[in-house]
């Protein structure tokens, strides 16, 4: 019944089929953004479809302002009345945009997301229902509640309980808040956290008062744990990436002993031919854009990996032994790489966009997992993988680890150790281009990317013990959880200096890092 | 034109410069002498980013000024060198072109610790230098002109109109930056700005990241936490390339612009044009120009800009920002105080610089202040679109003077003049 009179009192105020009044309109070509959000909120209910051309014109900015104050829709081809709806009898000369801020847009999607209830299809409801959780204003209150005692579907009942609840903490009915308390308790999320903490200051009611002190300290209880899952995959996810940026350096520096300063560069080179790749997928395949990292990952394995062959066939294999001089003609190929690629592409950073399998997170009981960093970590592992098999499982592996630990005895028996040499320095270039393709992924592509990781590749594989594959992945994924617990307390510039004189007490004990290698071998 | 020529052949590296229209100098320059006019800007290493497109801005000015008949008749001869991010290099290659060069004036620098190097350069040998960025203020000098905004023309209004009910009502904020200078005094005016508008100590939470930082998880988690209990902003001073983590980890998080606002200082349409905007949009940046401010000066610098850079075959991004925008302003009023003067003689020119006006791309006309070598600009508060642009949701109704001296600073008062 009340939902009867609702509807009816809604029809006397809003006389359906009339067109808006004009009148009422005028906020949208004033500069107040208040009046203009009242507006939206005030007509979240109001059943006329010209209520939702003038929001969907909001959304998409083409509500305009004509010379004299009154207001038009370009729907694309012509200009519309926007309190009628019917098509201007003349092109306006000039017009100007209606201005959209946040607060506009805030109301204006919670207004949206009132409409959307009335939807046939419960997915349309449910994203009308999460977008309220967002916000959603006490004039919905009787309709969130006529909508939520008539939903069918479970999960958007959920979504509007809480709403509701939310709402329902301003009830002048003692009995109404708390049970809204008693609803909220059990959620574990900081927004309604954030909801409930001054209402425990400004409570009259005793009761209310305790089962709000209590409902606080419980969610205040499950954030704290979900804040420290957060912080564990927030250092796993920093450790994926150092592991992913040390992996090839494990090879080339720690395999090979090569000083190769020019290792960031590889994954430099690896990022941007995920741009590349990018950029060709947005000519070419446009359906398929969500793919292209896949793609990009051997394009990126073979630029790095030839251009590791050529380094090490032009430059490198005349230095080997001679690590000074090995560090400083790396570094000139770094410098190189990094103009070459300047003049290419231009000093600007480029543009390099997450897919949309990759964009968003998953919410875990409150922990967020952002998608990117999830499929970054699985990927990290998925090189590691694969470096391990080339190594252990594969003629290759044999040879390279058979000419790094005995080079003239490999020699003597047949194998080619100039080739293996390059087999390997290419690989590690290669595995250091996939890398590139991970980095592109979270942070900037451009021409200095190589900069920022290679003291830090350095770092991981000295610390885990050069050649040491378990070292590399250990000191990766150590190196990112201590960074992180140690973040938090101490400042990302202070938590980064005090995870480098850890490192550095830590060498001073222990010279050739966590696992180092024993026997003759760990002498040459 | 020899100079010219042999300056290009050292220059090989900036092929898109082969083509500058020296035949326009011949047709009416010949018999003049130029006048020299130096660019300091970094061309190589991490600002590039930055400072490439305000030295073809400034390339792009000379060449239309030139075009339109040069300076008293003389033709300008533009001397670029780089710097090349370095800052003592800075004030070495400074006193090259004053010494060496002997050029009139200097259009440069863009960090604020770049321009601290050069200063003491440009005050022993009485030069000026024309400096197009936002920036900390606490600084005057006789020999510089500041055509960017100091803290009350982009830092406090900003944050002025975080705590206004239009841009959400602010009650608790996040101070964000990269570790240096610039975001640390800035910081610390609005500190004691907050704290004169009545912000308790514990509303406030100041962060800083090193230079190229890419991982603001921690920092993100922390700003959520912060967040409780009230509506909270960020005023975020992070300088160049860590943005792109910094809004990519936010977006990822599922925080909006309408849940936690981001007002930006060094976020311009030229830095967004190597990011994704997607997750930007609804983010602010406070600035004193937006390549979306329609007017006909505006709309003829914007064209000039993207004709520009096809016509030279560019890398930088085919949009108009801010710097460059106050690059425009400085190397236009130079002209008019030197007209004005007479003379391209460094005394003459400042003096003749005092209450010069322009009709700048920003739709106002800007004045050099008579007293402290700051412009008075007007103000605009941006949202990020998709498109990498701003749509401006808040701007002041006229130009505001420069107080390079925040008088929120104990000890400022009385110095704001030179």
């Amino acid at each position: 019944m009340p939902q009867f009179f609702l509807w009816f009192f809604l029809w006397a105020i809003f006389p359906a089929h009339a067109a808006l009044d004009p009148a009422t309109l005028a906020p949208f070509a004033g500069d107040d953004s208040t009046l203009k959000a009242a507006w939206v909120t005030q007509n979240a209910q109001n059943p006329d479809p010209q209520v939702d051309a003038i929001y969907q014109a909001l959304s998409d900015d083409s509500l305009l302002i004509l010379p004299d104050g009154s207001l038009t829709i370009f729907d694309g081809e012509k200009y519309l009345d926007a309190a009628t709806g019917a098509p201007l009898a003349t092109e306006p000369e000039s017009t100007d945009g209606v201005i959209v801020n946040n607060l506009l847009r805030g109301a204006l999607q919670s207004a949206i997301a009132l409409r959307g209830l009335a939807s046939v299809d419960p997915a349309a409801r449910l994203t009308a229902a999460d977008a309220l959780k967002e916000a959603a204003d006490v004039s919905f209150l009787p309709a969130l509640e006529a909508a939520l005692a008539k939903e069918t579907d479970a999960d958007v009942k959920e979504a509007l309980s809480r709403t509701t609840a939310l709402l329902q903490l301003a009830s002048p009915e003692q009995a109404t808040r708390l049970a809204a308390v008693e609803r909220l308790a059990v959620s574990r999320d900081r927004k309604i956290y954030e909801a409930l903490l001054p209402l425990v200051e400004s409570e009259s009611d005793p009761a209310v008062k305790t089962a709000l002190a209590g409902a606080v300290r419980e969610i205040e209880f499950r954030l704290d744990i979900a804040n420290f899952f957060t912080n564990a995959f927030s250092g796993l996810s920093l450790g994926s990436i150092l592991l992913l940026a040390a992996l090839g350096l494990a090879i080339t520096f720690g395999l090979m002993g090569i000083i190769n300063m020019a290792h960031g560069e590889m994954l430099m080179l690896g990022a941007y031919s995920t741009y590349v790749v990018q950029g060709i997928f947005r000519e070419h395949f446009p359906g398929a854009i969500d793919w292209y990292p896949l793609a990009a990952l051997p394009v990126a394995f073979l630029v790095a990996a030839t251009v590791g062959a050529i380094m090490e066939r032009s430059v490198i294999r005349f230095l080997y032994g001679r690590p000074l001089e090995t560090l400083l003609a790396t570094w000139g190929l770094s410098l190189i790489l990094i103009q070459a690629v300047r003049s290419l592409f231009g000093p600007q950073n480029v543009e390099v966009a997450n897919p949309t399998w990759m964009s968003g997170a998953l919410d875990l009981y409150g922990v967020v997992l952002p998608y990117n960093r999830l499929v970054i970590i699985a990927f990290a592992f998925f090189v590691l993988a694969i470096v391990w098999f080339v190594l252990n499982r594969t003629r290759m592996g044999l040879y390279v680890r058979g000419v790094m630990q005995n080079r003239p005895m490999a020699d003597a028996i047949g194998v080619p150790t100039a080739r293996v040499d390059m087999m390997a320095f290419a690989l590690g270039s290669g595995i250091a281009g996939l890398g590139g393709v991970a980095l592109s992924q979270i942070g900037n592509v451009g021409p200095e990317l190589g900069q920022a990781y290679i003291i830090d590749s350095f770092m991981v594989v000295v610390l885990g013990g050069v050649g040491q594959l378990a070292g590399t992945v250990v000191a990766a994924l150590g190196l990112g959880e201590i960074n992180k617990f140690l973040e938090p307390y101490a400042g990302a510039v202070l938590g980064k200096i005090a995870v480098l004189v850890l490192i550095i007490l830590f060498i001073q004990k222990r010279p050739s890092g966590l696992f180092a290698l024993k026997g003759r071998s760990a002498d040459t | 034109m020899t100079n010219r020529r042999q300056f290009i052949q050292s220059m090989g590296a900036l092929a898109g410069m082969a083509a500058l229209p020296g035949g326009v100098n011949l047709a009416f320059g010949a018999g003049k002498e130029p006048i020299k006019v130096g660019i300091l800007h970094s061309l190589s290493g991490t600002m590039a980013i930055s400072e490439t497109a305000l030295k073809n801005t400034a390339l792009m000015t000379i060449d239309m000024i030139n075009a339109k008949g040069g300076v008293l008749g003389r033709p300008l001869e533009a001397v670029v060198v780089d710097p090349a991010s370095n800052w003592p290099l800075f004030a070495e290659k400074a006193r090259q072109l004053i010494t060496k060069d002997k050029v009139a004036v200097t259009f440069g620098c863009w960090t604020s610790v770049s321009r601290k190097s050069v200063l003491p350069v440009y005050e022993e040998l009485n030069s000026l230098l024309f400096y197009p960025v936002q920036y900390e203020g606490e600084e005057l000098s006789q020999n510089v002109f500041y055509t960017g905004a100091a803290p009350n023309q982009q830092a406090i209004p900003a944050t002025e109109y975080l705590m206004s009910k239009e841009g959400g009502g602010a009650k608790k904020f996040v101070l964000l930056g990269t570790d240096y200078v610039y975001p640390r005094t800035t910081n610390k005016i609005l500190r004691a700005f907050l704290k004169s508008k009545g912000v308790p100590e514990a509303n406030i939470m100041e962060e800083y990241t090193p230079f190229g930082h890419s991982d603001y998880q921690t920092i993100i988690a922390k700003i959520k936490k912060f967040s409780a209990g009230g509506k909270t902003c960020v005023i975020s001073t992070i300088n160049g390339d860590s943005n792109v983590p910094f809004y990519k980890e936010l977006g990822n998080q599922g925080i909006k612009a309408t849940d936690i606002p981001v007002v930006a200082f060094s976020v311009a349409e030229q830095e967004l044009a190597g990011i994704d905007t997607k997750p930007l949009v609804g983010q602010l940046a406070a600035w004193n120009y937006f390549q979306t401010i329609k007017n006909p000066q505006n709309a003829a610098f914007v064209k000039m800009w993207k004709d520009y850079v096809k016509a030279k075959g560019l890398k930088d991004a085919p949009v108009t920002d801010d710097p460059m925008e106050a690059t425009w302003i400085g190397i236009h009023m130079w002209k008019q105080a030197v007209e004005k003067a007479g003379s391209p003689d460094v005394d003459k020119v400042r003096k003749a610089m005092a209450g010069q006006t322009f009709k700048a791309p920003c739709g106002f006309t800007v004045k050099m202040d008579e007293t402290n070598h700051h412009l008075h600009k007007p103000v605009f508060i941006g949202e990020i679109r998709a498109d990498g642009q701003f749509n401006t949701v808040w701007k002041t109704k006229g130009p505001i003077r420069a107080q390079p001296w925040s008088p929120y600073i104990p000890g400022n008062e009385g110095k704001q003049k030179l």
